[in-house]
Parts: C-alpha cells; sequence; structure tokens
C-alpha cells in the first residue's frame, strides 16, 4: 500500500487523533479535517475525552461514517450531522428504548443539497433571537522596562442565531475600517462585505463563529494593565526573590476581572514562599507553574504577590528569568474601539430579539522579566 | 441476538459488535448472522451492518456476495440517501468478483438525478480504482462525463477522483476550466481545496509565466525590495508588457476571495496557488492571510511557518512588514520556536538587524537551550549576511563564551568559528580566548572547532597552539573521534610550521593515533605521517604538505535550512517532509509559449458570457495596475502635478511641440480652473478665460510661422495678458495664489522703475514659493502655471534680447531605433523641485510603428535625483511629445546618465548641462550688486582680460552674448560697466558677472563666486563667447 505517513493533531485535553496518509496531500487539509473531527465531538458529546469517546464508539462509528468517505471529507458542519445522527442525551435514549426509535435521522438532510448547507431546513423556535458575542484577545509581548514589543488584537464574533424559518441577516459595524484582516464563516456573502463592509448571511442555526479578524499592529493597542516585577535568583545562598504588583493602564474605564498570573519557573526552583496581597497562588511542583489567582483589579488597592523562592542548592542560578503570562478579562469593552451599529432581518416576518455582548481578554500576553 | 425479532435488540447486538471490532477485537466469525441484516428496514442497524461490512468483507468474501443484491436493490431505491450509502457501502467492499456491478452501478450513479448520488458515484470511481486499475479507461470516461457537471456539491469529489486516476490528463480539464474557476467560491471546502491544487497544476501548463527572468533575479537579490524606485519601475513595466491569458487572470481573481476562508487549507491552497501562478507584485496580497493562520492551532502553525520559512528566503519583503508576528513566545513549542526564529533570520536585513538582534539577544537567555542554540546559529546567519553587523554579532558570541550553559558555548564556539572562517582578519584575541576556555568546555564539537581554529591560524598565536597541542597530548586517548582527528591535523599543520617545538609532540600523537580503535583515525595518522614526515618513500606529495594542509579555505556559506525546499510545492505533504512522498507530482514549469487558449472555449452561450464579464474585467484589472503605478509614482516624488500631465497629453495631440505653445494651453487651463473656483465672479472670469484660450489657438500659428524669437514673445505676452487676467477675476481667492501672482507684476513693474522699489524683499526668482510636497494637487496645478507664467515675465525682463534657445540632442533616432529625443534648457525653476534643473525632452518618433510606454529607467550615478516624466503609454508613428523633467545636478557639469526605455528597448542617454544652465537670474540692483561682490573677494574673484570683438561693444549685443551663455540676469548699471547677477540652482550659491569695458576693445571680465570651478569654466564660457563675433 506504499509508505504509510502519520499527521497528528492534538486538541484539547491530552487526546491525539492520528490518520495514515498513503500519498501526498496537503499536510493542512489533514490537521484541519482532524481538527473538525475534534469539534464536532466536543459538540456532541460535549466534551473530548478518552472516556467520552470509549463510552460513545457507536456514534463515533456512524459519525466519521458520515464525515469521511474513502479519505475524502463529506459532511463537516455539524448542524447536518445532527440532523443525521442525533447526539445523544439521556430523554432520547429512554424512549429509544422504549420505543424501538434510532438515533439516525431517516432522510438526507436538507442541508446538504441546498446551497446554503450549513442551515437545516424547517427550523423553529417560540422565542426567536440572536446573539452576538464581540470577543477581541490582545496578544502583547512587553519587555523588561515595561515597554510594548508587540501587541496586536485578534477579535472573534461569536453568534447564538436561534431563529425560525430562513432569516436573512445583515450586520454592520459603526467602525469597520478597523478590521485589517477577516474570516468569515461561509454562510457570509463576500462580495457584500466587500462593496459595504457589512455582514450580510443566513446563519446557521445555534452557536457558531461568524467571523474573525485582525486589528493590525499598526494601530497603537491600548494594554490594560502593567506589572512592575522584581525576580532576582541570588547567586550565593539557594534562594531567590520574587515581586509583582499589577495596576490598570489603559483600561478604559472599565474593571479589569479575572486577573491571573502564569509563571513558568526554571526547574531548579524546588518551592515558592509568596505572600499576596488578594487572592492565592499555587505553586506545581512537577510543572513548575506558579499560578496566582487575582481576580478583580481595584485601582485603590494594587494586588502585590511577594515572597521568597527557594531553589534547588548547588545548582547554579538560572540565567534568564522566567517570564510573566497575563490572563484577563475586561466585560463589555472591546478593546480595538469596534462596535456594532445593527442588525437587520430580512425574509421573516417574526421580531427577533438581539443583543450584542462585548469581550476582552488577554491572549498571549507574555512580560519579559 | 443478532436472530431475534426484535428490533431493539438487533440493534443492541449489532452495537456490541461495532464496540468488539474499536477493541481490536476480531469478530468476524459473526459474519454469516450480520449479513442477513443488511436488508433491515431499520437505519441505523442498516448503517452498522454497513460498517461491519465494510470492515470485513475483503476477509469474508463469498459470504459477502450475499449481500450483493441488496444493494443492488438499494441502488433502485426511491430515497436518494439510500441510493447514495448503498452505493458507498458497495464500493467499500473490496471484493474483485464485483467489479463489474460496481461499475455499472458507477455509471448508473453518474447520471442520476440526485446530485448527492453523483457526488457518492464519483468517490466510487476511486475505490474501483484502488480495487482494479484495470478499468482506468471506462473510469475516465464517467469522469468526464461527471467533470461537466454544474453541481457544486459533484465538482470536488469528481476533481479528486481526476487527480486520483488521472492526473495527467490535463485535456479533460480544458472545457470545465472555466466553470471551475466560477464555481470555486461555492463548493465545499474541502472540494476547494482539491480543486485549487488541480488548477495550480493546470496553469502551469497552460499559461505563460508571468515573471520575467531579470524580474525574478531581482527577486532573489537581498536589496530587491527597498531598492530605488527604478527597479520598482522596471517591475512594473515588465509586468505590463507581459499580457495575461485572461483565464489565468479568472482563477487568480475567482480564488482571491477564499483567503477569506475559515478553513486553513483553503487559506494555503489560494496562498501556494498565488505563490506559484501571480505576478511576483499581486504575491504579496496573501501575506496577512497566511499571518492571521498563525493564530490557529499548533500543527497549523507548524505547517504554515514552514511555507513562510520557504517563502521568506525568496521573497524577504512579503513579510517584512510582519516581523513581530514572528516574535517568538517562551510559551511556543521548540519546534515553533526554531521555525520562527528561521523566518526572523531570513527577514533580517540592513535596516531591522538591529531590531532583530534585540530581539535574539533575549531568545539566546532562554531557558529552552535547544533554541537557544538556534538563536546562536541565527545570529550566526546573520553576522555573515548583513556584513555591517558581522562585528557586533561578534562580539557578541564571544561574550557568551563565558556563559555557564555548557550548549550555548559550544555553539557559540562552533558559529565563531565559521564566522572566523568568512573573515580571516585580525581576529587573534578571540582566537586566544577560546585557547583560554578550551579546558572548560566539554563538548566534542566545540573542542573539534577550537582545535582546528588553532592550526588553522597558528601563525597568528604562535605560543599558544603549540602549548595547546601538548594538553591534548595528554588526553588524546579520552578525547572523542571528532577531537581526535582534529588533534592530528592540528599536531600536522604545526608540525609544518613551528616543527622545532612541536617535533616530538607531533610523533608522540602520531604513535597514539596508529594504534586508536578507531580505523578512521588510524587511516588518518598512516596520511598525514607519510605527507610531513619526509623519508625515501614519500616522494613528491610531501614537498607540497605545507600547501595542501594550509592551504587558503574557502568560507562556509551559512544558509537557511530552508534554501532547497523551494523545488517542492508550497503546501504539500512532500514540502512539509522535505522528501518527496509517493504521489507527488512536480509543478511543471512554465511553458515557454502557451498552447492553444481557444480549447477552453465553450461553445454553449451561456460561458461565452462569462468570458466576456471576464474580459472586461480583466481590463479593469489592467487599469487598475495602471493605477498602483501611478500612485507609486507619486509616493515616490510626494508630489506629482496633475497639471504636467494634462500638459504633456494635450501637447501630444497637438502637431508641433513648440514650447510657446504648450506653455499658453497651460495657461488657459490654468484659467478655466481657477475661474470655476472663484464663486462670485465666476461668470466673468469664464467667459475671459474663454477669450483667452481664443487667443491661444490663434498664437501657435503664429508662433509657427515666425522665427524663435517671436516665439518667445508671443509666450512671454501671452502669459503676461493670461497673469493680468488672472488677477483680475481672482481677488478672492486664496491668499497664497494672489500672492504668488501678484510678484510677476511687482517684477514687471520694477524694471520699469527699478530706483523707486527696493525689491530686496523679494526672493531673486519668487517662483521658488512652491513647497510642492504640501500643497494639494490642485492647487500645486494653479501654481504651476503661476510659475510658468511668472518665469515668462522674468524671461521678458532679463532675457529680452535672448536669442533662440540652443538645442541638443540626446538621442539620435537611428541609435534609439525611431525614437529621437532632443532637450533644451527651458530656463524656469523646475516645478518638482526648486534645486532641480529644469529640462524639456522632446521625443519623436520617426519610425513607422507606435512606441508604447516611454519612460525613464536606470540611472547612474545612483544618487543622482531626477524628477522623471510620466510614462507615456503611446507615441504614435511621426508624432512627438515634449515632456519635462527635473535634474538635480548638485552644482556640477557632471553628465546625468540614464537609461531611456521603451517596452522593447532601453537607451542610455546623457543629459551634460553647460555650466551656465546650472544657474538662476537674480534680480538686483547695482548698490546691491556691488555689496554683494564685497563679500565675494580674494578667492572667489576669477578674472581675465578679453578682446572683445568689435561687433560686440553694444550694450545689447554683450547682454545678449552674456545671456546666451549664462541663465543670468541683468544687472542694470552705467556705460562701461555690465553686471550680471544669478545664483546656482542647487546650493544657491551667488554667482557675479562683471564686464569693464576698457579702451581698443579689450574688456576685464570678472567673477565672483565661491564655487571658484564653475567661475573658471563660466569665465571660459564667457570668453568664448564674446571674443566670436
Amino acid at each position: 500500500m506504499g509508505e504509510h505517513r502519520r499527521r497528528s493533531a492534538q486538541t484539547t485535553g491530552k487526546l491525539f487523533f492520528l490518520s495514515v496518509v498513503q500519498t501526498e496531500v496537503p499536510p493542512l487539509f489533514v490537521v484541519e479535517f482532524l481538527h473538525r473531527v475534534a469539534d464536532t465531538f466536543q459538540d456532541y458529546f460535549g466534551e473530548c475525552s478518552e472516556t467520552v469517546i470509549k463510552d460513545n464508539v457507536v456514534i463515533v462509528y456512524e459519525l466519521l461514517e458520515e464525515m469521511l468517505d474513502n479519505g475524502f471529507p463529506l459532511a463537516t458542519e455539524s448542524n447536518v450531522l445532527m440532523e443525521m445522527i442525533r447526539p445523544p442525551t439521556i430523554l432520547r435514549s429512554v424512549v429509544n428504548t422504549l420505543t424501538g426509535g434510532s438515533n439516525v435521522g431517516e432522510k438526507l438532510p436538507t442541508g446538504q443539497l441546498s446551497i446554503i448547507p450549513w442551515r437545516r431546513a424547517g427550523v423553529k423556535y417560540t422565542n426567536n433571537e440572536a446573539y452576538f458575542d464581540v470577543i477581541e484577545e490582545i496578544d502583547a509581548i512587553v519587555d523588561k522596562s515595561g515597554t510594548t514589543v508587540f501587541a496586536e488584537i485578534q477579535g472573534v464574533v461569536e453568534a447564538c442565531v436561534k431563529l425560525s424559518g430562513m432569516p436573512d441577516l445583515t450586520l454592520s459595524f459603526m467602525n469597520p475600517r478597523l478590521l485589517d484582516d477577516v474570516s468569515f464563516h461561509p454562510c457570509v456573502r463576500f462580495k457584500r462585505w466587500e462593496a459595504d463592509r457589512v455582514l450580510s448571511f443566513i446563519p446557521p442555526d445555534g452557536n457558531f463563529r461568524l467571523m474573525s479578524y485582525h486589528v493590525s499592529s499598526q494601530n497603537l493597542v491600548a494594554i490594560p494593565v502593567y506589572v512592575k516585577q522584581n525576580i532576582s535568583f541570588l547567586e550565593t545562598g539557594s534562594c531567590g526573590r520574587l515581586e509583582i504588583t499589577i495596576g490598570p493602564k489603559q483600561t478604559m474605564g472599565k474593571t479589569v476581572e479575572a486577573l491571573m498570573v502564569t509563571i513558568h519557573m526554571p526547574k531548579s526552583v524546588l518551592s515558592v514562599n509568596l505572600t499576596a496581597t488578594q487572592g492565592s497562588y499555587t505553586y506545581d511542583l512537577t510543572t513548575k507553574a506558579l499560578i496566582w489567582t487575582i481576580g478583580k483589579l481595584n485601582p485603590q488597592k494594587l494586588p502585590n504577590l511577594r515572597g521568597s523562592l527557594s531553589m534547588q542548592s548547588g545548582v547554579p542560578k538560572p540565567e534568564e528569568n522566567p517570564s510573566i503570562n497575563l490572563d484577563l478579562k475586561i466585560q463589555q469593552l472591546a478593546i480595538s474601539g469596534l462596535k456594532v451599529s445593527r442588525l437587520d432581518m430580512y425574509g421573516e416576518k417574526y421580531k427577533p430579539f438581539k443583543g450584542v455582548k462585548y469581550l476582552t481578554k488577554a491572549g498571549k500576553f507574555q512580560v519579559r522579566t | 441476538m443478532l436472530e431475534s425479532n426484535k428490533e431493539s435488540l438487533k440493534l443492541e447486538a449489532m452495537k456490541r459488535i461495532v464496540q468488539l471490532i474499536s477493541k481490536g477485537k476480531n469478530a468476524s466469525e459473526l459474519f454469516p448472522a450480520v449479513v442477513k441484516n443488511v436488508a433491515s428496514k431499520n437505519i441505523e442497524l442498516k448503517k452498522l451492518v454497513y460498517v461491519y461490512l465494510v470492515r470485513y468483507a475483503e476477509e469474508q468474501q463469498d459470504l459477502a456476495l450475499l449481500s450483493i443484491s441488496t444493494f443492488q436493490r438499494a441502488l433502485k431505491d426511491p430515497n436518494q440517501f439510500i441510493r447514495a450509502s448503498a452505493l458507498r457501502v458497495l464500493s467499500s467492499i473490496r471484493v474483485p468478483i464485483i467489479v463489474p456491478i460496481m461499475m455499472l452501478a458507477i455509471k448508473e450513479a453518474a447520471t442520476d438525478l440526485s446530485p448527492y448520488v453523483r457526488k457518492t458515484s464519483a468517490h466510487a470511481i476511486q475505490k474501483l480504482y484502488s480495487l482494479d486499475p484495470d478499468q482506468k479507461e471506462q473510469l475516465i470516461e464517467v469522469i468526464e462525463k461527471l467533470l461537466k457537471d454544474k453541481s457544486t456539491l459533484v465538482a470536488g469529489s469528481v476533481v479528486m477522483a481526476f487527480e486520483e486516476v488521472c492526473p495527467d490528463r490535463i485535456d479533460l480539464i480544458h472545457k470545465n476550466y472555466r466553470k471551475l474557476c466560477n464555481l470555486l467560491v461555492d463548493v465545499e471546502e474541502w472540494g476547494q481545496v482539491v480543486i485549487i491544487n488541480m488548477l495550480t497544476r493546470y496553469a502551469r501548463t497552460q499559461f505563460t509565466t508571468p515573471w520575467k527572468e531579470d524580474a525574478v533575479f531581482d527577486e532573489n537579490n537581498e536589496k530587491a525590495f527597498y531598492d530605488s524606485d527604478s527597479e520598482k519601475k522596471k517591475e512594473q513595466t515588465e509586468t505590463k508588457a507581459y499580457i495575461m491569458d485572461p483565464d489565468h487572470r479568472l482563477l487568480l481573481r475567482n480564488t482571491k476571495p477564499l483567503l477569506q476562508s475559515r478553513n486553513t487549507a483553503v487559506v494555503m491552497a489560494v496562498a501556494q496557488l498565488y505563490w506559484h501562478l501571480a505576478p511576483k507584485h499581486e504575491v504579496s496580497i496573501v501575506t496577512k492571510s497566511l499571518v492571521r493562520l498563525l493564530r490557529s492551532h499548533r500543527e497549523v502553525q507548524f505547517i504554515v511557518l514552514q511555507n513562510i520559512a520557504t517563502m521568506s528566503i525568496q521573497r524577504k519583503g512579503m513579510f517584512e512588514p510582519y516581523m513581530k508576528s514572528f516574535y517568538v513566545r517562551s510559551t511556543d513549542a521548540t519546534h515553533i520556536k526554531t521555525l520562527k526564529l528561521e523566518i526572523l533570520t531570513n527577514l533580517a536585513n540592513e535596516a531591522n538587524i538591529s531590531t532583530i538582534l534585540r530581539e535574539f539577544q533575549t531568545y539566546v537567555k532562554s531557558q529552552d537551550k535547544a533554541f537557544a542554540a538556534a538563536t546562536i546559529q541565527a545570529i550566526g546567519r546573520c553576522a555573515t549576511n548583513i556584513s555591517e553587523v558581522t562585528d557586533t554579532c561578534l562580539n557578541g558570541l564571544v561574550l557568551l563564551l563565558s556563559n555557564r550553559d555548557e550548549t550555548v558555548v559550544a555553539e557559540s564556539v562552533v558559529v565563531i568559528k565559521k564566522l572566523l572562517q568568512t573573515q580571516p582578519t585580525q581576529h587573534s584575541d578571540i582566537i586566544k580566548h577560546m585557547a583560554k576556555l578550551f579546558d572548560n568546555i566539554t563538548v566534542p564539537m566545540a573542542r573539534a572547532s577550537i582545535l582546528w581554529l588553532m592550526g588553522e591560524y597558528c601563525e597568528r598565536v604562535p605560543k599558544i597552539a603549540p602549548d595547546l597541542l601538548r594538553k591534548m597530548a595528554k588526553t588524546f586517548t579520552v578525547e572523542e573521534d571528532i577531537v581526535k582527528l582534529q588533534t592530528v591535523n592540528l599536531a600536522a599543520k604545526l608540525y609544518l610550521t613551528n616543527s622545532k617545538q612541536t617535533k616530538l609532540l607531533t610523533q608522540y600523537i602520531l604513535n597514539l593515533g596508529k594504534y586508536d580503535q578507531n580505523y578512521d583515525i588510524r587511516d588518518r595518522t598512516r596520511f598525514i605521517r607519510q605527507l610531513i614526515v619526509p623519508n625515501e618513500k614519500s616522494g613528491a606529495l610531501s614537498r607540497y604538505a605545507r600547501r595542501i594542509l594550509l592551504a587558503a579555505k574557502p568560507a562556509p556559506v551559512l544558509e537557511s535550512a530552508f534554501k532547497d525546499r523551494d523545488r517542492f510545492q508550497l503546501g504539500t505533504l512532500s514540502h512539509s517532509l522535505n522528501v518527496k512522498a509517493s504521489g507527488y507530482q512536480e509543478l511543471s514549469d512554465w511553458p515557454v509559449v502557451a498552447p492553444d487558449p481557444t480549447v477552453r472555449n465553450v461553445e454553449v452561450i451561456e460561458p461565452v458570457k462569462e468570458w466576456a464579464s471576464s474580459l472586461g474585467k480583466t481590463k479593469q484589472h489592467k487599469s487598475d495596475d495602471k493605477f498602483y503605478s501611478d500612485e507609486e509614482e507619486k509616493e515616490e516624488e510626494g508630489s506629482d502635478s496633475s497639471g504636467s500631465e494634462d500638459s504633456s497629453s494635450s501637447s501630444s495631440n497637438e502637431e508641433s511641440g513648440s514650447e510657446s505653445e504648450e506653455e499658453s494651453n497651460e495657461e488657459s487651463e490654468k484659467t478655466s480652473s481657477d475661474s470655476g473656483k472663484s464663486s462670485s465672479e465666476s461668470e466673468r472670469s469664464s467667459s475671459e478665460s474663454e477669450a483667452e484660450r481664443e487667443k491661444k489657438k490663434i498664437k501657435p500659428a503664429v508662433a509657427d510661422s515666425d522665427s524663435g524669437e517671436s516665439e518667445a514673445r508671443t509666450s512671454s505676452s501671452s502669459a503676461e495678458s493670461s497673469s493680468e487676467s488672472e488677477s483680475d477675476s481672482e481677488n478672492d481667492s486664496a491668499p497664497q495664489k494672489t500672492d504668488v501672482k501678484a510678484k510677476p507684476k511687482m517684477e514687471v513693474k520694477s524694471k520699469k522703475e527699478v530706483s523707486l522699489l527696493d525689491l530686496d524683499d523679494f526672493s531673486p526668482a519668487p517662483t521658488n514659493t512652491p513647497k510642492p510636497s504640501v500643497i494639494s494637487s490642485s492647487l500645486l496645478s494653479d501654481l504651476e502655471g503661476l510659475s510658468l507664467s511668472n518665469t515668462s515675465s522674468t524671461l521678458q525682463i532679463t532675457t529680452s534680447s535672448f536669442g533662440p534657445v540652443k538645442t541638443y540632442e540626446l538621442l539620435h533616432h537611428m541609435t534609439g531605433k525611431g525614437l529621437s529625443a532632443k532637450y533644451h534648457f527651458p530656463r524656469q525653476p523646475c516645478l518638482y523641485q526648486p534645486r532641480m534643473v529644469a529640462v524639456q525632452v522632446m521625443l519623436t518618433n520617426s519610425s513607422d510603428r507606435s512606441l508604447e510606454e516611454i519612460h525613464i529607467g536606470d540611472r547612474s550615478p545612483a544618487s543622482l535625483n531626477i524628477h522623471c516624466f510620466n510614462t507615456i503609454e503611446r507615441l504614435e508613428p511621426g508624432a512627438s511629445v515634449t515632456v519635462s523633467m527635473g535634474v538635480d545636478f548638485s552644482d556640477s557639469t557632471q553628465a546625468a546618465n540614464f537609461q531611456l526605455c521603451t517596452k522593447e528597448d532601453q537607451f542610455s542617454v546623457s543629459i551634460q548641462p553647460a555650466v551656465g544652465e546650472l544657474l538662476m537670474p537674480t534680480t538686483m540692483t547695482q548698490p546691491d550688486f556691488c555689496k554683494e561682490q564685497k563679500k565675494l573677494l580674494g578667492m572667489n574673484e576669477t578674472s581675465a582680460t578679453i578682446a572683445i570683438a568689435t561687433a560686440n561693444t553694444s550694450s545689447q549685443t554683450i547682454s545678449k552674448q552674456v545671456l546666451s551663455v549664462a541663465n543670468v540676469g541683468v544687472v542694470p548699471s552705467s556705460n562701461n560697466f555690465h553686471r550680471f547677477a544669478g545664483h546656482t540652482v542647487s546650493s544657491g550659491a551667488m554667482v557675479l558677472v562683471s564686464l569693464e569695458l576698457k579702451e581698443s576693445s579689450t574688456a576685464l571680465l570678472t567673477i565672483n563666486t565661491e564655487k571658484s570651478v564653475m567661475a573658471s569654466m563660466l569665465l571660459r564660457d564667457l570668453k568664448q563667447a564674446l571674443t566670436q563675433a
């Protein structure tokens, strides 16, 4: 059968998906598909772990059968798959055992054939609602002295659309010029975007990612917090010092929440003895990860973590101080300043309930020390 | 349970069986019982049976045949879903006996009404082909039929089948090419990937290359992207010269939106398509999307980075703006880090190297030692590639030698070794330093490197090397092989250079090596001994030992590990493994001559329409290109005046290229535009400008028929009148304008009543006022017009008796293949930059075909600052066009060399300025002149007594002669004195010429200026002019 090569894709958790490739094929094709498989499992079973897959092995088989035919992806939209193979629920399994019904749909999903394969037909809701979350992540590298080496904003618009029938939505932004590079869910009409800078689409049913975008690093990126740090390992004796203070910088008047600091200590750090003015910290001895969970940032009383590190003796002191990874959330704020101006619906008569939520998160936010 | 009547029990049983299979247990003995259920009504049960069948049918072929009849029945089922799944399973059963049945089923399904079934049949083709390759011919027929399918559902699958079964049957694609391109956006994402890859291959065989050879070369050239504008221009013109096949353009245009896809595989596929197919300047649109992919999962990151690494070697400029996206985070995995490092190194150039090195400094300290080592290598590569930073890098690396970590030190040693080798200058202190460190380094590779360095440069460190050899002799037996080999080398080299001290040591080491366990070392020892120790047998070779061992070695080239990756198509498995995977198809080179494009024409009317629209769009695109080039040109100069464009185009329409006409044309245009602006008096002024225009229409005729002198006069008078009319109509326009406008009038007055008005307030030439970079283009064109009128009025003042303009030949029509060019100095201040000398070039096409795209190419010296005229798109046979350009000669008479390019040819031409043309007239009064002259005495004064031809003694003729040589202004002065004042264009240094007439037709000619070289040249020219009758 020729030589076998493998490609693996890791998902969340510690599960590896492996696929065997016999001939030349674009590697991303395979990788992307494996990620879709993992996403589908996530959708079906709520999580994607070894036990879940073992428990649902039959559905997994059925799913793979539908998703792949002789190595070519068939249906990868979970909307379509759900119509063919219904996800397991307790209620349904009870009903099935009583009636002898099955999990497998009788008909070919209509979406598979129509020009909008992502939406199933005959959707009906009593409450028609459409929610959009604008989530932005700040990727930044801040150097020792506090100057930003690199910063950019990556954003996504996640949508949760529960609308009956075939609604045709148009979402427009106040300031679409901010968006530097965008990628869309296949449902978005690219031509409209090119011409009018509005998102026009017939949404899939349920949760989906409408678009992801990039705000260029040319624009100034507001860094919401500053970190004052002092980590030192003493040459003599086997100990070191650590002091970290975090304060607000450009928060646009919003509170910074869910603040968390992660530091991967050098291998020679045996234990830490610290005191935190706010929140709590843990130090994992095996992974050498110091995690300080702070929570809300109070501008009046800045959180501070200080104390000593005890080191393995006899080992030379580490060359470099570990860098600090920051995690944070700011509710009701898109840090790039992007704003949704309106959402219009055509094609259906009812009046949907609409909502937009903004959230800013730290993505790969790193402070070098 | 399978025998049970109850469906639910059967289902339960099947589920258990599937679970068994999943655990890897053999469930084949259940085959007979399972097969019976294939006819079940329950779809879920049926599906599970299918799963089972596909798994075991190959083992139990006879029993599997039992199920076939069920499938055949199912193929006729009214439910398309059932038809499709029956075909799927049927084709998945790998039993050779049923091949004919499968074939039949596929053929039938290919004509099914449901696209879903057709899609399944396309999949079945591949399966059947792998089961029985003999069916190829028949299958190709089916593929051909399916390729014609218009459903987006089928397209992806059938192309996949095509790729699998008959990838070389390109002829099947021809008719479907346009359809595939147009459908592409609507095809599901997996199909898109397959189709794009197929079309890439197709396009490479069907279209000619959009890259010109030298353009490719330029790209490889490190600096290409940042180099002078001229190169950019060249590239552009080349792409313009190449006319892209509309189908080729169609493909590029239709794939572009897919860059926005959420599927990374699609984005990558489009990126590689652009990389392999698009003209070089269009490739960069994929950059952004590729950088976006870096946000994706780790595996995706890895593959994308690999591809970027390959791309960045060839095209630095593409990714340079995104350099920061490749900065390494401490949380990245090592293989990602090293790839990013690779890319950063590839992107390094003179401009950004300091930023990159600063970034590298952080990396070197990383806890990830493998990464730190890779960083050191990267620094080494930067150091060799960019000579400016070599020393800095070297010093940095030497500092690293005192690092505590062994791997870092070892890596630094190795890199330093390579660097020193590339730069065999005086670095003996570094070598000494390394010798000192030798005891502490245990990594064999590093030790070996130091030993090699010692041997190579043993003459630079005569004392240390023998000592090191002594140490090595002690520890020789416990060293690694690689170190031993280098010890032997060192010993041999030292023996040759310093045999007195090292003879015994060398012999000792050679003896040790002779009995070493490793045969390599024994061999080497034997070889070295024969080579260097003279004995009877050794003969001729040993005489050359010194030359052999101490030959100058070529420096190693530190280059990217991705250098040779480009032999693979981007985005393929082979590329990311750097090994040819089975089934990899080489991307063919561009054909020299495009195959017949008409094969893609489709007879049906509808596609023809598409075809037409695509043509239209292509044109649009082309104009886009043009637009770009314009824009770039504008950027280049910061100020491109629409006015000059107008003038050139308008004058190109006219027959004669006479200057006056052009000016007047411009004038009229300007007035009309001005009049449009003036709000209150718009009507009046427009009517005026109308009249103006009429006047002008008459004038050219007059100018043509008259001599050159009258020409000058008409132009000046028209200019004057227009300026007057302007100032009438434009009292309410912007103050800047009126300001400028006022000046010429004042000057006119000043000429008449010099003594009344002190003109010191005015800068010599009021036309210097335009500061083009800031002023908007419309205003600019206004100013331009004004400046023209200005100069003509100044000319009126200063050169009232000035003769015809001297015209010089730039390019003869014989050498220029029909294009001839003449130039003259209009003696106007240059519009583009005040430091430039204006030059008007008249281009004439004396050939019998039209010339296209006349523009200025390379110039030399490279620093030469030329304002080029806008590219002339087309020059009809016999037509001529006058264009103006500006040259900054920097006050030297050195010729400005540049290339005049047409679409096909390039001609080297040069403009040699006479010294007098480098001046601008200055208006001043006699007292001022004397005052200035007093400042420029001594060194700055050059004078000569000349004999003036008797005919020249009248003041008028003297002025005329002087002005014909130099562009200076007449200073009104008393009888026997003639004074002229000017300043140099580039530096603005004052140049004063005075002529004192003496008896018996001699005169004292004095020139006062800081520019002594200019003074002497000007003196010579003036002397010549005045002595001649």
